[in-house]
């Protein structure tokens, strides 16, 4: 799994911190998403599947890696 | 409950579209349909009242899923042709070209609709905005130093009067509230939500109802306020909230009153879900029935709902949450903080560029605002407010607990 942040989506909710901390963190100053991790683990793409489906800015998107 | 062989999702926006999403997630391999009245493939609206009309974002650019996402999906797409009406019984759904769909599970997400003035249809420069064509419609109108009236001080009417005049014209926004957003931020906050629009050349003609509209020769020329006075307008945007799509489901046997009625599990009749801005439900956590018109709510109501409908027993108990972008200012809501809660600044000074207010009623927190603050306030309210409500791993344990303590209210 291949995960991209779209900066100029994000609305800066912080959904997809609360879904998968692991991956996602917020900028401290303007709180646009963080990506800590563009290719989780497999024990993590739930989590990171459900972070994209419920940004209410539809900023993230997920690719299956070739 | 058995799995169902086939479910039939009718709207096509974001409630509808994270439903299908979190069905598949879920692990259903069965049938599903998408149905919508537009001709668009799933868009998202909250950019329509800001980067769109800025004219900042291609309108192509609100699209929620590019066609191989959605073809992963594995959905049958019916597009540009709306539901007309339900058999709940039989769960059967006719559409406006004859089709009749019929499923195992229907889930209802027809959404909502802006409310109107009386005439106002047809009435040239008048403009609502709920659809991608609206908008695009208002843009079209919207030619340099237009004098736009922007009717309503709600989130939407103050996001419009920031970006209309953010991109130059001669906006005057109207309003019954002291200050817009009022009844969601209450006095303290939305009064320096009403100095933002001030210091930025917006024309302020709030705390009077506006009456009606004012035309000649079938063309807008102004609009009324209570006690006589008339504004001039060349284009009014009407942004005086919505009214939930239910007027198909007349003779269905549901209960629609404000709404699509539902219980706390969101289930509306046996096998019949609803979901997102047409959806009222009964909030286990608040201990009171509700309905949210917020993009958050789309999505996070979708996903309790697809577990149901695979079996689970989840009541859908969110922290509400809203944002809105109006100037410089990034407002995140959480919770619901009612007008007469006591704001307290946690973070930052209030007034300056940043800052979090807490609400509290009774002394307990009840929402968490952030001023250009969003990960400070998402902080605090992970640490105030509780946790979102579905948070669904597919072996997440449901505590049960409600994500929001009752309000006496």
């Amino acid at each position: 799994m291949k995960v991209s942040v779209d900066e100029d989506k994000c609305c800066g909710a912080g959904s997809c911190v609360l879904a998968a901390p692991d991956v996602f963190d917020q900028r401290d100053e303007d709180g646009v998403v963080v990506l800590l991790n563009a290719e989780p683990p497999a024990e993590l793409h739930d989590a990171v599947r459900e972070a994209a489906d419920v940004c209410p800015a539809a900023a993230i998107t997920l690719r299956t890696a070739p | 409950m058995n799995t169902p062989a086939e479910v039939l999702v009718v709207g096509a926006s974001a409630a509808g579209l994270a439903t299908v999403e979190a069905l598949r997630r879920r692990g259903y391999t069965d049938g599903v349909t998408l149905l919508g009245a537009e001709t668009h493939p799933p868009y998202d609206r909250p950019p329509l009242s800001k980067q769109v009309l800025a004219g900042a974002w291609a309108p192509d650019r609100v699209r929620l899923r590019q066609e191989d996402a959605l073809d992963a999906l594995d959905v049958r797409v019916v597009l540009g042709d709306p539901a007309v009406s339900l058999d709940a019984g039989k769960r059967v759904v006719r559409t406006a070209s004859g089709r009749l769909l019929r499923s195992d599970v229907v889930v209802l997400a027809t959404g909502v609709r802006p409310r109107t003035f009386p005439g106002q249809d047809g009435l040239a420069g008048v403009h609502v905005l709920r659809t991608l064509d609206d908008c695009l419609a208002l843009r079209e109108d919207l030619r340099p130093g237009t004098r736009l009236v922007v009717v309503g001080d709600g989130v939407l009417g103050a996001e419009v009067a920031a970006t209309a005049r953010a991109a130059g014209h001669d906006v005057t926004l109207t309003g019954p509230q002291a200050a817009p957003l009022e009844a969601q931020l209450g006095p303290l906050v939305a009064g320096l939500l009403r100095r933002t629009h001030a210091d930025n050349g917006v024309r302020l003609r709030l705390g009077r109802a506006v009456t009606g509209l004012v035309a000649r020769e079938g063309r807008i020329t102004g609009v009324a306020l209570e006690g006589g006075e008339e504004i001039p307008a060349e284009v009014v945007l009407v942004a005086l909230g919505s009214v939930p799509n239910t007027d198909w489901l007349a003779g269905s046997g549901l209960d629609l009153t404000g709404g699509v009625r539902c219980d706390s599990r969101c289930r509306a009749a046996d096998g019949v879900y609803a979901v997102g801005d047409v959806a009222h439900w009964f909030h286990e956590g608040l201990g009171v029935g509700m309905r949210l018109e917020n993009r958050t709510n789309a999505t996070e109501q979708a996903g309790v709902v697809a577990q149901n409908i695979l079996g689970a027993d989840r009541p859908y108990t969110p922290v509400p949450y809203f944002w809105t972008d109006q100037f410089d200012a990034r407002l995140q809501v959480h919770g619901l903080p009612p007008r007469d809660a006591e704001v307290t600044v946690e973070d930052g000074e209030l007034g300056s560029r940043g800052f979090v207010a807490v609400y509290r009623r009774e002394g307990r927190p009840v929402g968490v605002l952030g001023w250009n603050m969003p990960k400070q306030a998402r902080r605090l309210r992970q640490r105030l407010l509780g946790p979102p409500p579905a948070r669904t791993a597919p072996t997440a344990v449901d505590t049960g607990q409600p994500a929001v303590a009752p309000t006496s209210a």
